[in-house]
């Protein structure tokens, strides 16, 4: 039991980490129907530029390591924000009104370039992300969670709320999910539509550079790839919650990561064929001698997301919450 | 393409082209450059060396440090002015980055025959290294790697094929009879990233603890990419393992034991190789203190000090791991084309193969099958951040390091002694 209940806190910080990413994917569809394939690499960047900032602080001066780390948050957020907002100033805006496929070929370029960009300034060496933070670890029931863990995980909680109540409770909240309903209306009813999409952009970056933090604060290692999969596996968030619904992200990310952690912690024993070792005299044999014959290890840790996004899409096309909630952003 | 903007679900076409996107870009390949005519002046010949391994990427450090020690090499060669078959000979140093990618080794190595190299330096790792050496095999072109150490690469019977490092199935056994004799340990878990150099090690391990009656868990793999290891430790914390081994790099292994410790797993921890570098101090941090690993060959920080003076200079670092061993490989080519006066492979092969060669990884000679003869494994531990050298593996002996240091040292002293790098070939070339 306490090894389930570790895969599950695993899972959940995995989870919570999709989770932040994917409602960058989600907004920015729910808002133009575009999906921005450049999400990971703004969330790499965010990754690399505070290890900058918490390394250069981190040798000087005495400043606690808290005080370092907000730091490097504070540095990372506003570049990926400069970053999202140009992204979409010079790749996507020009595009309004092309057919579907040129915007997202743009995405696709841009997340290129910023991939080979990355490569020249951050090296393409694996980067240790400074541990400053002292992680103590606590025990719950048998299994262990780090304070960075609890930190990942009250963080995407914060900033899903937040995300929630700013779409739903303010004007510029309104202005999305205007824009999200039917853009010529809204731009008619007087919604500043370019800024509108902008913001988005600019909201989905910030987001993604905490996350790109968090990760770097998690695993204490950056590379300049470490977006590309990690975007990819957010998608997958965001389409099994249903893409364009935020509620459906954050589902979709939270229960991707358990399911990739408890897939990973027990894909070995359920693809044991020794548990129908009496089939075959000659699996019976292999069994006793080595104890196990294993089809699948858990170096399939990756297929899970993809698997499970294969199933949901079979059973329920628009993702898990994709028709019940009829407004996006 | 207008159906396609149609698409009734833009996933569809989204995933199209990321598939379209994802095969593209396994295949880029460069124009390979005009080939030179080697033997056109008569006055002064080029002599192409080739050099391979993973220039980007997660290992790309390594791949670089690679790289550093052959063009080391070709830098002094060609500042000694060598003459063969009595005209001066300018060596030039092709490099290619494989990308760690198994497809690419066969393209590569086509691309190096196309150019007509006369010898290649390569490649890194094991999984590109065969699926090249047919190529080479036909094509004819003397490779040898200074880092593969799979042992099928030779096992294949080509007669090109040459490693100037330890085979898995040396430093298999080794790692494991340390740990057998330092944390006598009951039952172990083995990890691997499932690349044939992280299979194939962590598969000598286990066959040798088998062997010493200690019981294995069931194989946990992830891979060359994994940084995320929660999962499976999780799995092992729960079998309470003594030690466990991991067959892969650093940019795996840093993150595999800081996540253990986190977990509170309290094995001790052993790797090959590829995570036997300071670097995984800097990627675990404290939690990588006490971790066990080997290296094939002699520890960097004991190859000879000439080469080590020249590479500092030249790079203003420190070697990283298997630099001294593709410094000798390229010195070792350069070496059997002056014994045979030729820089035809097809003539210098037969020297090569013979050659007994004492370079900065101590004294070289191949067996029938193009490995290094009696190859000396090394254990590190980490200590205080700094992996140490405890302790010499040869010919399944355990010697301290501080003894093999005092006693075995004759080994490379003859090659550091009589002259500096600059003219170590020369010097070093015996019999």
């Amino acid at each position: 039991m306490d090894i389930f209940l570790q895969q599950l806190i695993n899972g959940l910080t995995l989870g919570s980490v999709y989770a932040v990413v994917a409602l960058g994917y989600t907004m920015v569809y729910g808002i133009i129907q575009l999906i921005n394939f450049a999400h990971g690499e703004v969330v790499m960047i965010g990754g690399m530029v505070a290890l900058w900032t918490i390394g250069a602080l981190a040798g000087s001066a005495g400043l606690p390591p808290t005080v370092v780390v907000l730091a490097g948050v504070a540095s990372a957020v506003p570049v990926c924000m400069l970053l999202g907002w140009s992204i979409e100033r010079a790749a996507y805006r020009p595009l309004r009104g092309a057919p579907r496929l040129a915007p997202l070929i743009t995405a696709i370029g841009i997340s290129i370039i910023l991939q080979n960009v990355a490569l020249m300034i951050f090296s393409r060496n694996p980067l240790p992300f400074p541990q400053i933070l002292p992680n103590p670890v606590f025990e719950v029931a048998g299994a262990t969670i780090s304070l960075v863990q609890i930190i990942i995980i009250a963080t995407c909680l914060l900033l899903m709320g937040g995300l929630t109540l700013l779409v739903y409770r303010t004007r510029l909240g309104m202005a999305m999910r205007a824009t999200s309903e039917n853009p010529a209306v809204a731009g008619l009813m007087g919604i500043p539509i370019d800024r509108v999409i902008s913001t988005t952009f600019v909201i989905g970056a910030g987001l993604g550079a905490v996350a790109g933090v968090l990760n770097g604060l998690y695993y204490g290692i950056v590379h300049y790839t470490f977006g590309a999969m990690l975007g990819l596996k957010a998608f997958c968030a965001a389409v099994l919650g249903g893409i364009g619904n935020m509620a459906g992200a954050m589902l979709g990310g939270i229960l991707l990561g358990v399911v990739e952690a408890l897939g990973t912690g027990y894909i070995g024993e359920m693809t044991d064929l020794c548990h129908v070792g009496f089939l075959s005299t000659a699996l019976a044999e292999r069994c006793a001698r080595d104890g196990h014959v294993v089809l699948f290890g858990s170096n399939y840790q990756d297929v899970f997301a993809f698997l499970v996004l294969i199933v949901v899409l079979v059973f329920r096309p628009s993702g898990l919450l994709g028709e019940r909630v009829s407004d996006r952003a | 393409m207008a159906r396609f903007s149609n698409s009734p679900h833009p996933i569809a076409a989204a995933s199209a082209i990321v598939a379209l996107f994802l095969a593209a870009c396994g295949q880029q390949e460069q124009t390979p450059p005009p080939a030179a005519a080697p033997a056109a002046a008569p006055a002064a010949i080029t002599v192409k060396l080739g050099h391979s391994a993973p220039l980007t990427g997660g290992i790309a450090h390594l791949g670089k440090d690679n790289e550093s020690g052959v063009s080391l090499a070709v830098d002094e060669a060609n500042s000694k002015g060598i003459t063969i078959g009595g005209k001066p000979v300018k060596f030039e140093l092709m490099s290619e980055d494989d990308e760690g990618n198994p497809n690419k080794g066969p393209l590569i190595a086509q691309k190096f025959a196309d150019a007509k190299v006369a010898g290649v330096i390569g490649h890194l790792n094991s999984g590109v290294a065969i699926p090249a050496s047919p190529v080479y095999n036909t094509a004819g072109i003397p490779v040898i790697t200074g880092s593969a150490t799979n042992p099928k690469l030779t096992e294949q019977g080509f007669a090109v094929t040459f490693r100037t490092v330890g085979r898995d199935d040396q430093q298999g056994p080794a790692i494991a009879s340390y740990l057998l004799s330092e944390t006598k340990p009951k039952l172990v878990a083995i990890i691997d990233d499932a690349t044939a150099y992280g299979e194939g090690l962590a598969n000598e391990v286990e066959k040798s603890l088998k062997a010493a009656g200690v019981k294995v868990l069931p194989r946990e793999k992830g891979t060359d990419k994994t940084i995320d290891w929660k999962g499976v430790l999780t799995k092992i914390k729960g079998k309470a393992p003594d030690a466990v081994f991991y067959g892969g790099m650093d940019s795996g292994a840093g993150p595999l034991m800081k996540q253990a410790r986190e977990l509170g797993i309290k094995a001790r921890f052993a790797f090959g190789d590829g995570a036997c570098s300071d670097k995984m101090q800097e990627l675990a941090g404290a939690a990588a203190e006490g971790l066990l690993c080997s290296q094939a060959g002699i520890p960097v920080q004991a190859s000879s000090a000439a080469f080590l003076d020249a590479y500092r200079k030249k790079f203003n670092a420190d070697p990283v791991i298997y630099a001294p061993f593709t410094y000798d490989a390229a010195n070792m080519i350069i070496a059997a084309m002056k014994k045979a006066d030729s820089t035809d492979p097809a003539v210098f092969l037969p020297a090569l193969k013979a050659l007994q060669y004492d370079g900065a990884s101590g004294h070289i000679e191949f067996d029938e099958k193009g490995d290094r003869k009696d190859a000396e494994m090394t254990i590190f531990t980490m200590n205080a951040g700094k992996i140490e050298p405890v302790a010499v593996i040869k010919g399944g002996k355990t010697i301290p390091v501080a003894e093999f240091a005092a006693g075995a040292k004759p080994a490379e002293a003859p090659a550091a002694a009589p002259a500096p790098a600059a003219e170590a070939p020369k010097a070093e070339e015996k019999k």
